[in-house]
């Protein structure tokens, strides 16, 4: 008898313990992910991973993937109203829609929304994204998605995501065409909705310039404003090192792990390495050879430095800007919440101009990163949704809250003009540059080219990213070589 | 209840009984992901459906300049690893198992502690430490003694040494524990009768501990050969993601990642799986046929 009980116990033990293996791990996981941290204080770190993800986002972001365990959650509007969920991961963006609810269940009182948005890290919340999509099951309702990582999710077209063609009819005529183009899919219906149109800018340490050059702020402006071609651009930078006359200063950084500056020669000559939708991609474009080639000659001169780390916009980057080790750089109008929240004694110290262009008269900008916001197919409410998502991120009330919190250029050109919108003191961007960002803005609002991303670009954006630019900076290989390694990779994958 | 009884009195039954829940998550975790990993290798894999390719997938691995990379790079860290891993966690645990050491306990501890910390944490550390700003750790190391700077994390030689130095950092302290459980079960008269014959303490570690050390090594060369193969965290935290510039910390599993789940593409990803499966078992079957594993005890 005793021997048949101990048997019982034993399997019985076993079996649970077997049972219990997979429970708790289980259980973990789900505990893990709809933990209710309130919106602790690493406001920060989650907003560096989207940050990254702005960019072109292959590679940054994850280490706060890694650093961060904390999964910021935040429930808002009305509780007994449609419940909607939200992932983006920049959990300023969430804070965005928060406000938004507000101001949506008021002009809505019949229609309320309760939106919970979770802050996932970059990578973390696109991985997880694609498996519940794929899965057909766990996905939110609505979900930022980076524009990297754009075309992955777009592959699934209406199977996976709800078309916004008519949700986004009401605004189009004000909006920015191109910035509705890259988040379309190769149906031709746009599954994604924008904050902004990401438009590449100079950014100039006019301060640290006029220091430097013993003149006056006003001089250095005017230095800057006469700057067209990027020999101007050059020659000006040299003026500068001639009057520094430091090691460790250059002008400007270039970038081996971002390909912003090749965006813009693109856009200067109306190329496209991607081929646009259905086109066949090729690297080995005049404009990119031009960029890569100046580069170079600007690296082996001293004339810039390769950018520590990569690009700008990590914490080696801010570093080397708030040092004053480079006094210029070009890239998107979004950088300058990066200034405002990393670099916030820089404040009153840089002046934003156009970039140069190689021959007068081109389009001297490009619209670069973004986040385009679609709805899923697996929400229970998707009209609601999409008609919310549509509203707070392309109506004037929704514009204002994103150039105020967010910083970002809307895709709202009427906005650009507009005294109120664009000259508002108290706008914290406002206050921190020496000029009106929008002024800049809109004085090149017919310049501002377009690349597009496609099925191909993250394959281009990798392999530019990983070997190509390295090789052309860091390695001082041939660019012709350089590219064509670069095109038979592109070529395999096409 | 007879019936039931016999069941658990059954000499026959009982061990598949006990068996049974190893087989269970055996089939369940390993050999069902196996054999629908074998079946995506074959298949091109999109959100509106799945189709059968053949061999495409394996036929661009053989043109993929990127998937070589990451196979040689996997190779050389896996060979590396090999040479650092094994003979300075045997010397550590002779040193451990001697009497020249006191305090025995807090070393073994202070060289077994990495391996309990997250490779995440620990990662992005040495990735901070290793940044190519002046005021990483290492570049105010380097600086200190006059070597100058280096840009750590873009170039071949010094990446890898970064990818080595956190392996070691922490897996010496666990490959030092399998030697001292090895050397434990040494009976300490093969000892005695070698001293009395005269023998040196080289000649002890060279003809004694050595070759009853060998299933031990065995074993760790097994686990380490894989685990060489198959590293993707180290890569992963050290470089904030599975890039690195000009591939030099892209592995295997590495490429499987940002093919798999990066891309979705999971057919190619699943055909990088296979071929680190092939790879990794042909490596270690020749090993074992070369060490004798296979022969009988007696030969």
């Amino acid at each position: 008898m005793k021997k048949k009980v101990l048997a019982t116990l034993l399997s019985v033990a076993m079996v649970s313990t077997v049972l219990a293996g997979c429970g708790g791990s289980s259980d973990s996981a789900s505990a893990d992910s709809s933990a209710e941290t309130t919106e602790a204080d690493d406001a920060a770190a989650a907003e560096d991973a989207g940050d990254a993800a702005a960019e072109e986002g292959t590679e940054e972001g994850t280490d706060e993937a890694a650093a961060e365990e904390e999964i910021p959650t935040s429930t808002f509007g009305d509780p007994n109203g449609t419940h909607l969920e939200m992932w983006t991961f920049v959990e300023l963006h969430g804070q965005h829609y928060g406000n938004m609810v507000e101001m949506w269940n008021e002009q809505n009182p019949d229609r309320t929304i309760e939106i919970t948005c979770t802050t996932y890290p970059y990578a973390d919340m696109h991985t997880k994204l694609l498996t519940s999509l794929t899965a057909g099951t766990g996905a939110p309702d609505i979900c930022d998605v980076e524009i990297g990582q754009f075309p992955n999710v777009v592959a699934g077209e209406s199977t996976w995501l709800v078309p916004m063609n008519e949700y986004a009819a009401p605004y189009l005529d004000t909006m920015v065409q191109a910035r509705m183009d890259v988040y379309a899919g190769a149906d031709g219906n746009y599954y994604g909705i924008p904050y902004h149109v990401g438009a590449t800018v100079m950014y100039y340490n006019a301060a640290a310039m006029a220091e430097a050059m013993g003149i006056s702020q006003e001089d250095v402006i005017a230095k800057i404003d006469a700057v067209v071609t990027w020999d101007d651009y050059a020659a000006l930078g040299q003026e500068y090192l001639d009057a520094v006359a430091t090691d460790g200063k250059y002008w400007t950084s270039v970038d081996t792990a971002g390909c912003d500056w090749q965006w813009i020669a693109m856009a200067e000559y109306g190329e496209d390495w991607t081929g646009g939708f259905g086109g066949t991609a090729n690297v080995q474009l005049d404009s990119v050879k031009k960029m890569l080639t100046m580069e170079q000659e600007w690296v082996n001169s001293g004339l810039a430095e390769v950018s520590p780390d990569g690009h700008v916009d990590l914490e080696a980057g801010f570093q080397n800007i708030l040092d004053h080790n480079i006094v210029s750089f070009p890239k998107a109008m979004w950088y300058m919440s990066r200034f405002t929240n990393y670099m916030p004694e820089e404040s009153g110290n840089w002046y934003i101009a156009k970039c140069p262009v190689f021959e007068a008269g081109q389009k001297c900008s490009v619209g670069i990163g973004g986040t385009g916001t679609v709805v899923t197919q697996q929400s229970a409410n998707q009209e609601l949704a999409a008609e919310f998502l549509a509203w707070a991120k392309m109506s004037e009330e929704g514009e204002q809250l994103i150039w105020d919190n967010l910083g970002f250029d809307v895709c709202n050109t009427v906005l650009w003009n507009d005294d109120a919108f664009a000259h508002d003191d108290s706008n914290q961007y406002n206050q921190f540059f020496i000029n009106y960002p929008y002024d800049v803005l809109y004085s090149i609002k017919d310049d501002i080219g377009t690349v597009y991303t496609t099925a191909i670009s993250p394959t281009i954006n990798e392999q530019m990213c990983n070997v190509t630019l390295n090789d052309i900076l860091e390695n001082g290989m041939d660019v012709d070589e350089a590219l064509q390694a670069a095109q038979d990779v592109v070529d395999l994958e096409q | 209840m007879s019936k039931f009884k016999k069941f658990f009195y059954s000499q026959k039954a009982a061990p598949y009984v006990f068996v049974l829940p190893f087989i269970l998550s055996f089939l369940f975790f390993w050999i069902y992901p196996l054999c629908s990993t074998i079946t995506m290798s074959f298949q091109d894999i999109t959100p509106t459906g799945t189709e059968w390719v053949g061999l495409k997938n394996f036929s661009k691995l053989l043109k993929d300049t990127v998937f070589h990379t990451a196979i040689l790079n996997s190779f050389e860290y896996m060979i590396l690893t090999l040479v650092l891993l094994i003979p300075f966690p045997m010397l550590f645990a002779v040193l451990m198992d001697s009497r020249l050491v006191k305090a025995k306990g807090f070393w073994k501890a202070c060289l077994y502690v990495p391996a309990l910390t997250s490779v995440v944490i620990s990662g992005t550390l040495f990735r901070l430490m290793f940044s190519e700003y002046s005021t990483g750790q290492m570049n105010v190391i380097t600086a200190a003694l006059g070597l100058g700077t280096f840009k750590w994390l873009k170039m071949k030689a010094t990446g890898l040494t970064a990818l080595l130095v956190v392996c070691c950092w922490r897996w010496t302290g666990v490959n030092m524990l399998y030697f001292i459980s090895g050397l434990k079960a040494i009976d300490t008269s093969l000892y005695e009768s070698a001293e009395i014959d005269g023998a040196s303490a080289w000649q002890k570690f060279r003809y004694v501990t050595i070759p009853l050390l060998k299933p031990t090594t065995i074993y760790v060369l097994t686990i380490s050969v894989y685990a060489g193969l198959s590293m993707f965290m180290e890569s992963y935290m050290l470089w904030a993601g599975p890039d690195s510039p000009n591939n030099i910390g892209l592995t295997i599993v590495g490429y499987l990642y940002k093919r798999g789940i990066t891309k979705n593409q999971l057919g190619y990803g699943s055909a990088v799986g296979i071929v680190l499966l092939v790879i990794a078992l042909a490596i270690n079957i020749v090993q074992l046929i070369l060490n004798g594993t296979f022969k009988k005890e007696e030969d």
